[in-house]
């Protein structure tokens, strides 16, 4: 089943007088349950895909189905809407809030995005702190925390609402390469135990072969891999 | 909403020494506004109480044309018995009417028998004019009031004439007046007592039985040219005037014309304008309240919202509503605007305290008074609803801005 299918994706950004272009005309298609990665260099489109895909961002042109929704049709609260539904982010700089715990910072999208109730909140966090390793270290504030147990968080935090999909830009750009192969196994435990899809961004030669399918975006461009995959 | 107002406290737990000073700004201006507000109101207080409750009365009633030439104590412009008594059966009829006092005021010479001056006399009928004015009998320095304000063949004179003529209750004097038909008469008195001089229209008046002024004056009917009139609130002024005003002008003079006029304590004593200014010096630092927690909490929730455009990127991505990231920044200039109202309401109220136990006292004029501050509760609630108000309005710039930020282009900050 389809998750992601793009289709002639183009973007443009202008800057002054100048047309950008990011993205020329990709198409492919994602499968639910895939742990999938795009790779390429600095400036090769990967964040502008991922921001797309993530309601983040609009096409310039061709269309972006996510769950069978087309992104382009979602205003901003909608889009909002959309993703504290259906995705969860990790982010390069894991971007815990610093005056929360690791356990309030996992808790935080079921309590402001999702409304869940205290008793099902505190069940479900506690799952996520044992499944992400964190547990011991759940009253601790990032400040407090390593990289990789702040990315852990972040990974947790991530899944929390249960989403269908989870993006990460660059994930593991900011830890040691020990600790990014950890972070990418926990990803794929977390896929695994939840049947989550995670896409992920790299340039990082080395942990691209982490990915059960990649993307080669170059100049915009899939070079390699465009396609369906599962 | 209670989830939202503990993530806004810990972001303001996350810059506490901006944060106190914010709290602390707005506290200084709610303290320099409920003190001054405690003070100002205990002064204009002190002295209207002493206006009208020991001079003036709330309203008073004349003949038209008297007060514009009341400084030389016209006799020709009293109401005539039949007048007073419409005005009596008027001012019986009207609930808010508490006491009234008719006055025959006129000048005189006065003399110890040595010595002779000029002064200011009221004739009044002692059981109504301390109905009217309760605290004239305040005013007596030496003497009683025992057996009625001012017994018939006595008199109350002012401290400055006392001291300056070396005159002592017991003692004798003549008064001298002239009459409308321009013929002088004379009769003896006995100092009753002697009232502290007060600042204001008749603070330096003497006072003598309405029976005795009538006989000084020789007149044939029982005229008065004054009635002083005290209400049961004060507060309802305006609407008694209007509705005396009313009552009263069916009582036409010769020419058909409105016969009488009718004043407020506020239309005869200057002292009026100062408790304007007081008044509105009142409005100026609530403006300047305003001032402070508009600019200090717009101040400091503009940098909240400058320094954590990432933060507000990342919870914008994972889905956050706008409206409630908007919520948040409001809890947070809400939670600043309520921290300095409590903290300020309270040392406010310890401050006042403070004054009323070390009894400020307070020259004005040749008078000392001793203020009683106090703070009314109606005006702690409106102060602390305009600081929340104008603490949340403050917000709202910064919080619309953060509400509306492009999630993208927020994480990108650097």
């Amino acid at each position: 089943m389809s998750l992601i299918t793009a289709s002639h994706l183009s973007k443009t950004y202008r800057t002054g007088d100048v047309d950008v272009p990011a993205l020329r005309g990709v198409d492919f298609t994602i499968e639910a349950g895939a742990f999938v990665a795009f790779v390429g260099p600095s400036g090769s489109g990967k964040t502008t895909l991922l921001n797309m895909i993530g309601c983040l961002d609009r096409p310039s042109s061709g269309t972006l189905q996510v769950l069978d929704t087309d992104i382009a049709s979602l205003d901003r609260s909608a889009a909002a809407a959309f993703r504290g539904a259906n995705i969860g982010f990790i982010f390069q700089d894991f971007n815990l809030i610093p005056v929360l715990s690791a356990y309030e910072n996992i808790e935080y999208p079921l309590l402001m995005v999702q409304d869940w109730p205290v008793a099902k909140r505190r069940e479900r966090v506690m799952a996520l702190l044992e499944s992400v390793g964190m547990r011991d270290q759940a009253d601790k504030r990032p400040d407090q925390l390593s990289g990789g147990q702040k990315q852990r968080v972040a990974v947790a935090r991530a899944l929390a609402t249960q989403p269908k999909l989870v993006l990460a830009d660059e994930p593991t750009a900011n830890l040691d390469h020990d600790t990014a192969y950890r972070i990418l196994e926990l990803m794929k435990k977390m896929r695994d135990e939840f049947g989550t899809t995670f896409i992920f961004s790299t340039h990082d030669p080395k942990i691209m072969g982490e990915a059960e399918a990649t993307f080669t975006l170059e100049d915009g461009r899939l070079t390699d891999g465009g396609g369906k995959h599962a | 909403m209670l989830k939202v107002l503990k993530l806004a406290a810990r972001n303001l737990l996350r810059y506490g020494r901006r944060t106190l000073l914010t709290a602390g700004l707005i506290v200084l201006g709610l303290v320099a506004v409920l003190v001054f507000i405690a003070v100002s109101g205990s002064f204009k207080q002190t002295i209207v109480g002493q206006i009208t409750d020991a001079m003036l009365g709330h309203l008073q009633v004349h003949r038209k044309g008297y007060v514009a030439s009341i400084d030389n104590l016209p006799l020709n412009l009293n109401m005539t018995p039949a007048q007073v008594e419409q005005i009596e059966q008027v001012l019986k009829g009207m609930k808010d009417v508490a006491a009234w006092s008719p006055r025959l005021k006129f000048g005189a010479m006065f003399s110890n028998f040595t010595e002779t001056t000029s002064i200011r006399l009221n004739g009044v009928n002692p059981q109504q004019e301390a109905a009217t004015v309760p605290l004239l009998a305040e005013r007596l320095v030496q003497g009683s009031a025992a057996n009625g304000l001012v017994e018939p063949g006595k008199i109350l004179i002012p401290e400055i004439l006392a001291k300056g003529m070396k005159l002592k209750v017991g003692d004798t004097v003549v008064l001298v007046a002239t009459n409308l038909d321009g013929s002088v008469n004379g009769k003896t008195f006995v100092v009753q007592g002697v009232l502290g001089d007060v600042t204001g229209p008749g603070g330096r008046d003497g006072y003598i039985n309405i029976a005795d002024a009538r006989e000084l004056l020789r007149m044939t009917q029982p005229e008065v040219n004054e009635i002083a009139i005290r209400l049961k609130d004060p507060a309802r002024l305006a609407q008694a005037k209007a509705a005396l005003e009313k009552a009263l002008a069916g009582i036409r003079n010769a020419q058909g014309q409105p016969a009488l006029e009718v004043h407020t304590w506020e239309g005869l004593s200057p002292f009026a304008n100062i408790a304007h200014m007081i008044d509105l010096l009142d409005v100026f630092i609530r403006i300047m309240l305003v001032g402070i927690v508009l600019i200090a909490v717009m101040n400091v929730m503009m940098m909240a919202v400058y320094e954590r455009i990432r933060e507000i990127g990342t919870i914008a991505a994972i889905g956050t509503p706008p409206r409630r990231i908007l919520t948040l920044f409001l809890y947070e200039g809400l939670l600043l605007g309520l921290v300095g109202t409590l903290i300020g309401t309270a040392l406010s109220l310890g401050i006042v305290a403070v004054l009323n136990v070390w009894h400020v006292r307070f020259a004005f004029a040749r008078q000392v008074f001793t203020l009683t501050p106090a703070i009314a509760t109606s005006n702690v609630v409106l102060i602390g609803v305009i600081v929340l108000v104008v603490a949340v309005l403050a917000s709202l710039q910064p919080a619309w801005k953060a509400a509306r930020m492009d999630p993208m282009a927020a994480l990108r900050h650097v």
